[in-house]
């Protein structure tokens, strides 16, 4: 029982190959994979300020990680700059906030942070106590991506990453199968967006091709994290439905995952061809961009 | 017997599977979700231990 690459011991069996493999291969392995998908699907350009998205937890803190080392490797050629979305969840959120600060000290990386609280005058945890029967996720996704988008502008970002994986991203091109939102997958991908839009900045996901497992035994590794939590509102969303059902179905069948993955970038480009004229509008309140003319931050904010 | 630390419910429970993937099936965790630590060392899923080991279990799922 030895690492594939050496004798070492190893720590991780991945599941798409059964590749055995110890500490210092496996590290090896994932950054190699995360910048080879950088380099392929070009996420990353010379002079690229990058805005790093981060909530303190093991995929945020990872990209930051990988990201940094991978500037630094450039001579600080591409800027880094880190951006917390505070959203106010009492005994999950302050845990990784203290997590994130730290390792932007140690690593002195600039980090800004945005809040719920800042933003619409109510963290999450007392939006949801005002609106018992609204799902948490469905506020919270549409303010975070909105909070993302306007203080990474703000930030004079030319990208914003995240630390999406491969389990998020399955998750979702299975969630927009199952409610027909087939418009939605067009702006999925390593890196997002259907047309260019000044007022987007295009996002970047590093950590495509890596599962949830993999990035967690990163982070573990790298001694990232004090504490793996899980969101206290998780289990009202439909996502934490098909994050189930997809890991059973992994575990059955080995490399299902990578394989929804796989088929769906087959035909992204046709998906990007066919709802590439869908008009951007101008949020009326707050002039932000939206599909319609009040955008989905401002309908959420009108109900909390 | 070998003694398991569940992170997530901040628990500890005996178990008497030595096998670490025939625990976490007595335990109904799925092992695409979880890592193991032995000794703070990851460890594999076909490890065996031994009746006074001690491991912890780690959600990988974090949310949000």
């Amino acid at each position: 029982m030895a690492c594939k690459f050496c004798s070492e011991k190893p720590v991780i069996k991945l599941t798409n190959n059964e590749e055995k493999l110890c500490r210092s291969c496996f590290i090896k392995y994932f950054e190699r994979k995360a910048i080879r998908t950088i380099n392929k699907y070009k996420l990353i350009e010379e002079n690229d300020r990058i805005v790093i998205g981060i909530s303190g937890g093991k995929d945020s803190l990872s990209v930051l990680n990988l990201l940094n080392k991978y500037s630094k490797k450039r001579n600080n050629k591409i800027s880094i700059t880190a951006l917390l979305i505070d959203e106010g969840i009492k005994n999950y959120r302050n845990y990784s906030i203290e997590d994130a600060k730290r390792f932007c000290r140690e690593n002195k990386i600039k980090l800004h942070i945005a809040s719920y609280k800042e933003e619409t005058g109510k963290t999450l945890d007392n939006m949801k106590k005002h609106r018992k029967d609204t799902i948490a996720c469905s506020m919270c996704g549409v303010l975070r991506r909105y909070l993302l988008n306007k203080s990474s502008r703000k930030l004079k970002a030319t990208k914003l990453a995240t630390g999406h994986n491969l389990d998020d991203e399955a998750q979702s091109i299975i969630m927009n199968q199952f409610r027909h939102n087939i418009s939605l997958s067009a702006r999925l991908g390593p890196i997002t967006g259907v047309r260019k839009d000044p007022r987007f900045i295009p996002r970047i996901k590093p950590f495509y091709f890596l599962t949830e497992k993999e990035v967690a035994t990163y982070a573990y590794l790298n001694n990232l994290i004090s504490k793996f939590n899980e969101c206290p509102y998780c289990e009202e969303s439909n996502r934490f439905f098909v994050r189930d059902m997809l890991n059973d179905i992994e575990s059955k069948y080995p490399g299902t995952k990578h394989s929804i993955v796989a088929s769906f970038l087959e035909v992204l480009p046709l998906l990007k061809e066919k709802y590439k004229n869908q008009e951007i509008n101008t949020c009326k309140l707050c002039k932000e961009p939206a599909s319609s003319d009040i955008c989905s931050a401002c309908k959420v904010k009108s109900i909390i | 017997m070998p003694t398991v630390y569940l992170e997530k419910e901040d628990k500890t429970v005996e178990v008497n599977e030595l096998i670490v993937s025939e625990i976490l099936k007595s335990l109904k965790i799925n092992p695409t979700t979880v890592i193991i630590t032995k000794n703070d060392e990851l460890i594999l899923e076909e490890s065996k231990l031994s009746k006074e080991d001690k491991i912890t279990i780690i959600p990988v799922i974090s949310g949000g």
